[in-house]
Protein backbone atom coordinates (compact mmCIF):
# COMPACT_ATOMS: atom_id res chain seq x y z
CA UNK A 1 0.00 0.00 0.00
CA UNK A 2 2.58 2.76 0.81
CA UNK A 3 4.43 1.52 -2.04
CA UNK A 4 1.35 2.22 -4.22
CA UNK A 5 1.22 6.04 -2.63
CA UNK A 6 4.77 6.44 -3.15
CA UNK A 7 4.35 5.90 -7.35
CA UNK A 8 0.88 8.19 -7.02
CA UNK A 9 2.54 10.82 -5.07
CA UNK A 10 5.19 10.77 -8.13
CA UNK A 11 2.90 10.81 -10.91
CA UNK A 12 1.49 13.68 -9.08
CA UNK A 13 4.21 15.57 -8.79
CA UNK A 14 5.11 14.92 -12.71
CA UNK A 15 1.68 15.78 -13.46
CA UNK A 16 1.84 19.16 -11.48
CA UNK A 17 5.44 19.85 -13.19
CA UNK A 18 3.98 18.42 -16.69
CA UNK A 19 0.77 20.53 -17.17
CA UNK A 20 2.15 24.06 -16.62
CA UNK A 21 5.04 23.44 -19.43
CA UNK A 22 2.17 22.01 -21.57
CA UNK A 23 0.47 25.10 -21.00
CA UNK A 24 2.69 27.26 -20.95
CA UNK A 25 4.29 25.98 -24.39
CA UNK A 26 0.43 26.73 -25.74
CA UNK A 27 0.70 30.34 -23.93
CA UNK A 28 4.42 30.93 -25.62
CA UNK A 29 3.34 29.91 -29.16
CA UNK A 30 0.88 32.49 -28.73
CA UNK A 31 3.35 34.81 -27.42
CA UNK A 32 5.68 34.27 -30.23
CA UNK A 33 3.31 34.95 -33.40
CA UNK A 34 2.38 38.05 -31.35
CA UNK A 35 5.71 39.37 -30.80
CA UNK A 36 6.26 38.46 -34.73
CA UNK A 37 3.28 40.49 -35.92
CA UNK A 38 3.91 42.96 -33.56
CA UNK A 39 7.19 44.17 -34.82
CA UNK A 40 5.75 43.71 -38.39
CA UNK A 41 2.80 46.25 -37.49
CA UNK A 42 0.03 43.38 -37.52
CA UNK A 43 -2.54 42.69 -34.86
CA UNK A 44 -1.59 38.87 -35.02
CA UNK A 45 -4.07 36.23 -33.19
CA UNK A 46 -6.47 38.33 -30.88
CA UNK A 47 -9.59 36.52 -31.53
CA UNK A 48 -10.04 33.39 -29.75
CA UNK A 49 -9.99 34.37 -25.95
CA UNK A 50 -8.92 37.28 -23.95
CA UNK A 51 -6.21 38.97 -26.29
CA UNK A 52 -6.33 35.66 -27.71
CA UNK A 53 -4.86 33.56 -25.60
CA UNK A 54 -6.55 30.67 -26.43
CA UNK A 55 -5.81 30.66 -30.21
CA UNK A 56 -3.26 27.22 -29.39
CA UNK A 57 -5.71 25.85 -27.62
CA UNK A 58 -8.41 26.35 -30.99
CA UNK A 59 -5.26 25.07 -33.26
CA UNK A 60 -4.81 22.47 -31.22
CA UNK A 61 -8.01 20.98 -31.25
CA UNK A 62 -8.35 21.75 -35.06
CA UNK A 63 -4.75 19.20 -35.06
CA UNK A 64 -6.74 16.93 -33.24
CA UNK A 65 -9.87 16.69 -35.74
CA UNK A 66 -7.54 16.31 -38.93
CA UNK A 67 -6.71 12.98 -40.30
CA UNK A 68 -3.28 11.49 -39.97
CA UNK A 69 -1.95 10.53 -42.95
CA UNK A 70 1.03 7.86 -43.24
CA UNK A 71 2.45 8.01 -46.69
CA UNK A 72 2.35 4.36 -48.16
CA UNK A 73 5.54 4.04 -48.80
CA UNK A 74 7.04 5.10 -44.97
CA UNK A 75 8.32 2.62 -42.11
CA UNK A 76 5.48 2.95 -40.58
CA UNK A 77 6.47 2.12 -36.88
CA UNK A 78 9.38 4.97 -36.74
CA UNK A 79 7.06 7.08 -38.78
CA UNK A 80 4.69 7.08 -36.06
CA UNK A 81 7.33 6.85 -33.18
CA UNK A 82 9.20 10.00 -34.71
CA UNK A 83 6.84 12.82 -33.24
CA UNK A 84 6.12 10.83 -30.19
CA UNK A 85 10.48 10.47 -29.25
CA UNK A 86 10.73 14.15 -30.04
CA UNK A 87 7.91 15.82 -27.61
CA UNK A 88 8.94 13.20 -24.89
CA UNK A 89 12.66 13.91 -24.94
CA UNK A 90 11.80 18.00 -24.88
CA UNK A 91 9.33 17.07 -21.82
CA UNK A 92 11.31 14.87 -19.94
CA UNK A 93 14.40 17.21 -19.64
CA UNK A 94 12.12 19.57 -17.15
CA UNK A 95 12.18 17.21 -14.41
CA UNK A 96 15.47 18.58 -13.43
CA UNK A 97 15.13 22.20 -13.95
CA UNK A 98 14.81 23.82 -10.53
CA UNK A 99 12.11 26.31 -10.10
CA UNK A 100 13.65 27.27 -6.59
CA UNK A 101 15.58 25.83 -3.55
CA UNK A 102 14.13 21.90 -3.04
CA UNK A 103 11.46 22.72 -5.44
CA UNK A 104 13.07 20.11 -8.01
CA UNK A 105 11.21 16.94 -10.06
CA UNK A 106 14.58 15.14 -9.39
CA UNK A 107 17.47 16.45 -8.01
CA UNK A 108 20.14 13.82 -10.00
CA UNK A 109 24.23 16.00 -9.51
CA UNK A 110 24.68 15.68 -12.89
CA UNK A 111 21.59 17.65 -13.71
CA UNK A 112 23.49 19.56 -16.64
CA UNK A 113 24.72 16.56 -18.13
CA UNK A 114 21.38 14.89 -17.94
CA UNK A 115 19.79 18.02 -20.00
CA UNK A 116 22.32 17.62 -22.41
CA UNK A 117 21.90 14.39 -22.85
CA UNK A 118 18.48 14.37 -23.56
CA UNK A 119 18.50 17.72 -25.47
CA UNK A 120 21.47 15.40 -28.00
CA UNK A 121 18.86 12.73 -28.27
CA UNK A 122 16.52 15.07 -29.91
CA UNK A 123 18.02 15.02 -33.16
CA UNK A 124 17.22 11.04 -33.32
CA UNK A 125 13.14 12.32 -33.73
CA UNK A 126 13.81 14.63 -36.64
CA UNK A 127 16.28 11.66 -38.56
CA UNK A 128 13.60 9.41 -37.85
CA UNK A 129 11.18 11.69 -39.16
CA UNK A 130 13.20 12.40 -41.77
CA UNK A 131 14.44 8.84 -42.89
CA UNK A 132 10.87 7.41 -42.63
CA UNK A 133 9.02 9.36 -44.30
CA UNK A 134 10.51 8.26 -47.52
CA UNK A 135 10.68 11.19 -49.43
CA UNK A 136 13.46 13.71 -50.23
CA UNK A 137 12.46 17.01 -48.95
CA UNK A 138 12.07 15.33 -45.26
CA UNK A 139 15.40 13.68 -46.12
CA UNK A 140 17.26 16.84 -46.59
CA UNK A 141 15.49 18.48 -44.22
CA UNK A 142 16.61 15.77 -41.47
CA UNK A 143 20.35 15.28 -42.68
CA UNK A 144 20.61 19.46 -42.63
CA UNK A 145 18.90 19.49 -39.10
CA UNK A 146 21.25 16.49 -37.47
CA UNK A 147 24.35 18.27 -39.08
CA UNK A 148 22.93 21.57 -37.69
CA UNK A 149 22.41 20.51 -33.98
CA UNK A 150 25.50 18.19 -33.88
CA UNK A 151 27.76 21.24 -34.77
CA UNK A 152 25.87 23.44 -32.39
CA UNK A 153 25.95 21.33 -29.25
CA UNK A 154 29.84 20.82 -29.76
CA UNK A 155 29.95 24.70 -28.77
CA UNK A 156 27.14 24.53 -26.33
CA UNK A 157 29.00 22.10 -24.33
CA UNK A 158 31.68 23.95 -24.35
CA UNK A 159 30.39 27.30 -22.67
CA UNK A 160 28.63 24.78 -20.16
CA UNK A 161 32.03 24.16 -19.37
CA UNK A 162 32.81 27.45 -18.93
CA UNK A 163 30.13 27.31 -16.59
CA UNK A 164 31.27 24.26 -14.67
CA UNK A 165 34.64 25.92 -14.33
CA UNK A 166 33.18 28.81 -11.91
CA UNK A 167 30.53 26.66 -10.41
CA UNK A 168 32.70 23.41 -9.87
CA UNK A 169 29.28 21.13 -9.72
CA UNK A 170 26.67 19.79 -12.14
CA UNK A 171 23.59 20.35 -9.61
CA UNK A 172 21.80 22.85 -11.47
CA UNK A 173 20.71 23.50 -8.23
CA UNK A 174 24.12 24.31 -7.32
CA UNK A 175 24.60 26.63 -10.44
CA UNK A 176 22.16 29.04 -9.49
CA UNK A 177 23.25 29.04 -6.06
CA UNK A 178 26.79 29.70 -7.41
CA UNK A 179 25.27 32.99 -9.05
CA UNK A 180 23.70 34.71 -5.33
CA UNK A 181 26.84 37.06 -5.45
CA UNK A 182 26.87 37.36 -9.31
CA UNK A 183 24.99 36.30 -12.65
CA UNK A 184 27.62 34.47 -14.74
CA UNK A 185 25.81 36.72 -17.44
CA UNK A 186 28.24 39.34 -16.19
CA UNK A 187 31.74 37.82 -16.15
CA UNK A 188 31.24 35.24 -18.70
CA UNK A 189 29.15 38.05 -21.04
CA UNK A 190 30.47 37.03 -24.44
CA UNK A 191 29.43 33.00 -23.34
CA UNK A 192 25.96 34.07 -22.75
CA UNK A 193 26.01 35.19 -26.10
CA UNK A 194 27.17 32.25 -28.04
CA UNK A 195 24.79 30.43 -26.01
CA UNK A 196 21.70 32.21 -26.74
CA UNK A 197 22.75 32.03 -30.60
CA UNK A 198 23.58 28.67 -30.44
CA UNK A 199 20.01 27.67 -28.85
CA UNK A 200 19.12 29.40 -31.71
CA UNK A 201 20.40 26.98 -33.69
CA UNK A 202 20.06 23.82 -31.44
CA UNK A 203 16.03 24.28 -31.69
CA UNK A 204 16.18 25.32 -35.15
CA UNK A 205 14.33 28.65 -34.82
CA UNK A 206 15.30 31.45 -37.56
CA UNK A 207 17.88 32.41 -38.33
CA UNK A 208 19.10 28.71 -38.18
CA UNK A 209 15.73 27.42 -39.45
CA UNK A 210 17.32 25.58 -42.40
CA UNK A 211 15.82 22.11 -41.68
CA UNK A 212 12.27 23.90 -42.47
CA UNK A 213 12.87 26.45 -44.91
CA UNK A 214 10.19 26.76 -46.84
CA UNK A 215 11.80 27.84 -49.76
CA UNK A 216 14.03 25.18 -50.71
CA UNK A 217 12.72 22.51 -48.57
CA UNK A 218 8.72 22.61 -48.50
CA UNK A 219 8.67 22.40 -44.26
CA UNK A 220 11.65 19.86 -44.12
CA UNK A 221 11.51 16.58 -42.11
CA UNK A 222 7.48 17.86 -41.22
CA UNK A 223 6.37 17.70 -44.60
CA UNK A 224 5.02 14.10 -44.58
CA UNK A 225 2.82 14.67 -40.96
CA UNK A 226 -0.56 15.31 -40.05
CA UNK A 227 -2.54 16.31 -37.66
CA UNK A 228 -1.63 15.20 -34.16
CA UNK A 229 1.72 13.79 -35.37
CA UNK A 230 2.72 17.40 -37.29
CA UNK A 231 1.13 19.14 -33.77
CA UNK A 232 3.68 16.75 -31.26
CA UNK A 233 6.72 17.75 -33.25
CA UNK A 234 5.24 21.57 -32.61
CA UNK A 235 4.82 21.38 -29.26
CA UNK A 236 8.04 19.41 -29.02
CA UNK A 237 9.82 22.21 -31.06
CA UNK A 238 8.39 25.09 -27.98
CA UNK A 239 8.96 22.73 -25.55
CA UNK A 240 12.49 22.61 -26.88
CA UNK A 241 12.66 25.98 -27.17
CA UNK A 242 11.22 26.72 -23.46
CA UNK A 243 13.38 24.13 -22.47
CA UNK A 244 16.70 26.66 -23.62
CA UNK A 245 15.09 29.88 -22.30
CA UNK A 246 15.15 27.90 -18.89
CA UNK A 247 18.87 26.18 -19.31
CA UNK A 248 19.82 29.90 -20.33
CA UNK A 249 18.41 32.06 -17.56
CA UNK A 250 20.41 28.60 -14.91
CA UNK A 251 23.26 29.26 -16.35
CA UNK A 252 23.71 32.59 -16.63
CA UNK A 253 20.84 34.84 -15.36
CA UNK A 254 20.60 33.36 -11.75
CA UNK A 255 17.46 30.81 -12.35
CA UNK A 256 15.29 31.75 -9.35
CA UNK A 257 17.24 34.72 -7.64
CA UNK A 258 15.90 37.77 -7.82
CA UNK A 259 17.91 40.50 -9.47
CA UNK A 260 18.57 42.27 -5.91
CA UNK A 261 18.98 40.75 -2.99
CA UNK A 262 16.60 43.41 -0.97
CA UNK A 263 13.37 43.28 0.58
CA UNK A 264 10.44 44.01 -2.00
CA UNK A 265 12.08 42.27 -4.21
CA UNK A 266 12.93 39.10 -1.71
CA UNK A 267 9.30 38.32 -0.86
CA UNK A 268 8.57 37.01 -5.04
CA UNK A 269 9.04 33.51 -5.09
CA UNK A 270 11.63 32.01 -6.92
CA UNK A 271 9.36 30.47 -9.52
CA UNK A 272 7.90 33.79 -10.72
CA UNK A 273 11.72 35.28 -11.67
CA UNK A 274 12.53 32.35 -13.25
CA UNK A 275 9.20 32.50 -14.92
CA UNK A 276 10.07 35.76 -15.60
CA UNK A 277 13.39 35.39 -16.52
CA UNK A 278 12.52 32.25 -19.03
CA UNK A 279 10.33 34.78 -20.98
CA UNK A 280 12.51 37.77 -21.23
CA UNK A 281 14.66 35.16 -23.24
CA UNK A 282 11.59 34.06 -25.21
CA UNK A 283 10.58 37.47 -26.54
CA UNK A 284 14.48 37.85 -27.65
CA UNK A 285 14.04 34.41 -29.24
CA UNK A 286 10.77 36.08 -30.48
CA UNK A 287 12.66 39.33 -31.84
CA UNK A 288 15.22 37.57 -33.39
CA UNK A 289 12.87 35.66 -35.46
CA UNK A 290 11.14 38.79 -36.83
CA UNK A 291 14.19 40.90 -37.13
CA UNK A 292 16.88 38.40 -38.95
CA UNK A 293 16.76 36.66 -42.55
CA UNK A 294 17.70 32.96 -42.87
CA UNK A 295 21.72 32.01 -42.99
CA UNK A 296 22.51 29.80 -45.99
CA UNK A 297 23.75 26.00 -45.02
CA UNK A 298 27.44 27.13 -45.56
CA UNK A 299 27.41 30.31 -43.70
CA UNK A 300 25.88 28.00 -40.61
CA UNK A 301 28.68 25.72 -40.57
CA UNK A 302 31.36 28.45 -40.75
CA UNK A 303 29.33 30.35 -37.93
CA UNK A 304 29.07 27.28 -36.01
CA UNK A 305 32.82 25.46 -36.66
CA UNK A 306 34.91 28.42 -37.39
CA UNK A 307 33.78 31.21 -35.24
CA UNK A 308 31.49 29.89 -32.29
CA UNK A 309 34.23 27.03 -31.32
CA UNK A 310 37.33 28.83 -31.17
CA UNK A 311 35.72 31.53 -29.58
CA UNK A 312 34.36 28.97 -26.61
CA UNK A 313 37.48 27.01 -26.47
CA UNK A 314 39.38 30.01 -25.67
CA UNK A 315 37.46 31.70 -23.41
CA UNK A 316 37.61 28.37 -21.66
CA UNK A 317 41.32 28.73 -21.13
CA UNK A 318 41.01 32.26 -20.49
CA UNK A 319 38.30 31.62 -17.63
CA UNK A 320 40.44 28.56 -16.01
CA UNK A 321 43.71 30.37 -16.24
CA UNK A 322 41.95 33.39 -14.50
CA UNK A 323 40.27 31.08 -11.91
CA UNK A 324 43.54 29.50 -11.00
CA UNK A 325 46.06 32.27 -11.62
CA UNK A 326 43.82 34.41 -8.89
CA UNK A 327 42.97 31.30 -6.65
CA UNK A 328 39.79 31.15 -6.90
CA UNK A 329 38.75 27.29 -8.21
CA UNK A 330 35.64 26.48 -6.49
CA UNK A 331 36.30 23.46 -4.20
CA UNK A 332 33.38 21.48 -3.78
CA UNK B 1 37.33 50.45 -43.23
CA UNK B 2 38.02 47.11 -42.84
CA UNK B 3 38.41 47.69 -38.95
CA UNK B 4 35.35 49.07 -38.55
CA UNK B 5 33.73 46.13 -40.48
CA UNK B 6 35.50 43.75 -38.46
CA UNK B 7 34.53 45.40 -35.05
CA UNK B 8 30.48 46.18 -36.13
CA UNK B 9 30.51 41.86 -37.04
CA UNK B 10 32.34 40.84 -33.35
CA UNK B 11 29.79 43.38 -31.30
CA UNK B 12 26.98 42.35 -34.02
CA UNK B 13 26.13 46.07 -34.25
CA UNK B 14 23.94 45.63 -37.39
CA UNK B 15 21.88 43.17 -35.24
CA UNK B 16 21.45 45.05 -32.16
CA UNK B 17 20.36 47.72 -34.64
CA UNK B 18 17.84 45.79 -36.36
CA UNK B 19 16.33 44.50 -33.10
CA UNK B 20 16.19 47.86 -31.26
CA UNK B 21 14.59 48.96 -34.44
CA UNK B 22 12.06 45.87 -34.36
CA UNK B 23 11.60 47.22 -30.34
CA UNK B 24 10.79 50.90 -31.79
CA UNK B 25 8.49 49.52 -34.29
CA UNK B 26 6.16 46.79 -31.93
CA UNK B 27 4.82 49.66 -29.77
CA UNK B 28 3.62 52.05 -33.04
CA UNK B 29 -0.14 51.94 -34.16
CA UNK B 30 -1.14 48.78 -36.09
CA UNK B 31 -1.84 48.98 -39.51
CA UNK B 32 -3.87 46.42 -39.76
CA UNK B 33 -7.71 46.26 -38.68
CA UNK B 34 -9.85 43.83 -36.34
CA UNK B 35 -11.45 42.54 -39.70
CA UNK B 36 -14.84 41.40 -38.95
CA UNK B 37 -15.03 43.76 -36.20
CA UNK B 38 -13.97 46.88 -38.06
CA UNK B 39 -14.03 47.37 -42.19
CA UNK B 40 -11.58 49.30 -43.78
CA UNK B 41 -13.00 52.65 -46.09
CA UNK B 42 -14.40 51.43 -49.65
CA UNK B 43 -14.15 53.47 -52.52
CA UNK B 44 -17.70 55.22 -54.21
CA UNK B 45 -16.46 53.36 -57.23
CA UNK B 46 -15.82 50.52 -55.00
CA UNK B 47 -17.50 47.21 -57.48
CA UNK B 48 -18.97 44.96 -54.93
CA UNK B 49 -22.56 42.85 -55.44
CA UNK B 50 -24.77 44.03 -57.90
CA UNK B 51 -28.16 45.99 -57.38
CA UNK B 52 -30.99 47.31 -59.28
CA UNK B 53 -32.05 50.89 -58.30
CA UNK B 54 -35.87 51.88 -58.12
CA UNK B 55 -37.09 55.63 -58.45
CA UNK B 56 -38.25 57.17 -55.61
CA UNK B 57 -42.09 56.24 -56.87
CA UNK B 58 -41.42 53.06 -56.27
CA UNK B 59 -40.68 52.21 -60.33
CA UNK B 60 -38.03 49.99 -61.33
CA UNK B 61 -35.35 52.20 -63.15
CA UNK B 62 -34.46 49.35 -65.71
CA UNK B 63 -36.02 49.61 -69.15
CA UNK B 64 -35.02 47.01 -70.47
CA UNK B 65 -32.46 48.12 -73.16
CA UNK B 66 -30.53 45.13 -72.73
CA UNK B 67 -27.24 47.24 -72.80
CA UNK B 68 -25.56 45.77 -70.00
CA UNK B 69 -26.14 42.21 -71.48
CA UNK B 70 -24.85 42.87 -74.48
CA UNK B 71 -21.37 44.85 -72.82
CA UNK B 72 -21.16 41.84 -70.35
CA UNK B 73 -17.97 40.21 -71.34
CA UNK B 74 -18.38 37.71 -69.06
CA UNK B 75 -22.20 37.11 -70.50
CA UNK B 76 -23.42 36.78 -67.12
CA UNK B 77 -26.46 38.93 -67.23
CA UNK B 78 -29.90 36.87 -69.07
CA UNK B 79 -32.62 39.88 -69.43
CA UNK B 80 -36.24 38.99 -71.37
CA UNK B 81 -38.62 41.75 -71.53
CA UNK B 82 -41.84 42.56 -72.44
CA UNK B 83 -44.94 45.29 -72.47
CA UNK B 84 -46.59 46.21 -69.69
CA UNK B 85 -50.20 47.29 -69.39
CA UNK B 86 -49.40 51.10 -69.46
CA UNK B 87 -47.17 50.90 -72.57
CA UNK B 88 -43.95 50.97 -70.80
CA UNK B 89 -41.13 48.45 -71.90
CA UNK B 90 -40.08 46.21 -68.59
CA UNK B 91 -38.12 43.13 -67.93
CA UNK B 92 -39.48 39.98 -66.84
CA UNK B 93 -36.61 38.54 -66.07
CA UNK B 94 -33.09 40.11 -65.28
CA UNK B 95 -30.55 37.30 -63.69
CA UNK B 96 -27.09 37.45 -62.91
CA UNK B 97 -24.84 34.53 -62.63
CA UNK B 98 -22.35 36.26 -59.96
CA UNK B 99 -20.28 33.13 -60.44
CA UNK B 100 -19.86 34.50 -64.31
CA UNK B 101 -19.11 38.01 -63.73
CA UNK B 102 -15.74 39.62 -63.30
CA UNK B 103 -16.95 42.75 -61.45
CA UNK B 104 -15.34 45.25 -64.33
CA UNK B 105 -18.04 47.53 -63.64
CA UNK B 106 -19.09 47.79 -67.63
CA UNK B 107 -22.92 46.99 -67.00
CA UNK B 108 -23.33 50.02 -64.69
CA UNK B 109 -21.41 52.00 -67.05
CA UNK B 110 -23.34 51.35 -70.43
CA UNK B 111 -26.97 51.50 -67.84
CA UNK B 112 -28.60 55.01 -69.44
CA UNK B 113 -30.67 54.92 -66.48
CA UNK B 114 -28.42 54.02 -63.43
CA UNK B 115 -30.58 51.34 -62.76
CA UNK B 116 -28.16 48.28 -62.76
CA UNK B 117 -25.50 49.61 -59.89
CA UNK B 118 -22.27 47.39 -57.89
CA UNK B 119 -22.86 48.60 -54.54
CA UNK B 120 -20.37 48.56 -51.67
CA UNK B 121 -21.20 44.97 -50.47
CA UNK B 122 -18.17 42.28 -51.04
CA UNK B 123 -20.03 39.73 -48.13
CA UNK B 124 -22.06 38.03 -49.42
CA UNK B 125 -20.42 34.24 -49.91
CA UNK B 126 -22.96 31.47 -49.82
CA UNK B 127 -22.60 27.86 -49.12
CA UNK B 128 -24.56 26.65 -52.31
CA UNK B 129 -23.72 27.44 -56.19
CA UNK B 130 -27.69 28.19 -56.68
CA UNK B 131 -27.90 30.88 -54.66
CA UNK B 132 -25.22 32.92 -56.44
CA UNK B 133 -27.86 32.52 -59.40
CA UNK B 134 -29.21 36.41 -58.94
CA UNK B 135 -32.80 36.48 -60.01
CA UNK B 136 -34.58 40.29 -60.32
CA UNK B 137 -36.22 40.28 -57.41
CA UNK B 138 -32.97 39.37 -55.62
CA UNK B 139 -31.31 42.12 -57.31
CA UNK B 140 -34.75 44.75 -56.73
CA UNK B 141 -34.01 43.36 -52.97
CA UNK B 142 -30.53 44.91 -52.48
CA UNK B 143 -31.29 47.99 -54.03
CA UNK B 144 -33.44 48.86 -51.74
CA UNK B 145 -31.24 47.89 -48.94
CA UNK B 146 -28.40 50.03 -50.24
CA UNK B 147 -30.72 52.27 -51.49
CA UNK B 148 -28.78 55.29 -49.42
CA UNK B 149 -25.35 54.31 -49.96
CA UNK B 150 -25.89 53.49 -53.61
CA UNK B 151 -27.66 57.08 -54.15
CA UNK B 152 -25.12 58.73 -52.20
CA UNK B 153 -22.35 57.07 -53.70
CA UNK B 154 -23.69 57.57 -57.41
CA UNK B 155 -23.85 61.39 -56.59
CA UNK B 156 -20.00 62.02 -55.34
CA UNK B 157 -18.65 60.00 -57.76
CA UNK B 158 -20.81 62.25 -60.30
CA UNK B 159 -18.06 65.11 -60.86
CA UNK B 160 -15.26 62.53 -61.92
CA UNK B 161 -17.22 60.80 -64.72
Amino acid sequence: MEYINLVFEEIYKILFLLVPVLVSVAMIVWLDRRVWAFVQKRQGPNVVGPFGLLQSLADALKYIFKEIIIPASSNKIIFILAPIITMTLALIAWAVIPFGEEKVLANINVGILYIFAVSSLGVYGIIMGGWASNSKYPFLGSIRSAAQMVSYEVSIGIIIINVLLCVGSLNLSDIVLAQQNIWFIIPLFPMFVIFFISALAETNRPPFDLPEAEAELVAGYQTEYSGMMYAMFWLGEYANILLMCALGSILFLGGWLSPIDLYPFNLIPGAIWLILKILLLFVLFALVKAVVPRYRYDQLMRLGWKIFLPLSLTYVVLTASYLFYFNLLPTI
Amino acid sequence: MKITRFFKTIFMVDFITGLLIALREMFKTKKTINYPFEKGKISPRFRGEHALRRYPNGEERCIACKLCEAVCPAQAITIESAERSDGSRKTTRYDIDMMKCIYCGLCEESCPVDAIVQGPNFEFSTETREELYYTKEKLLDNGDRWENILAANIKSDNPYR
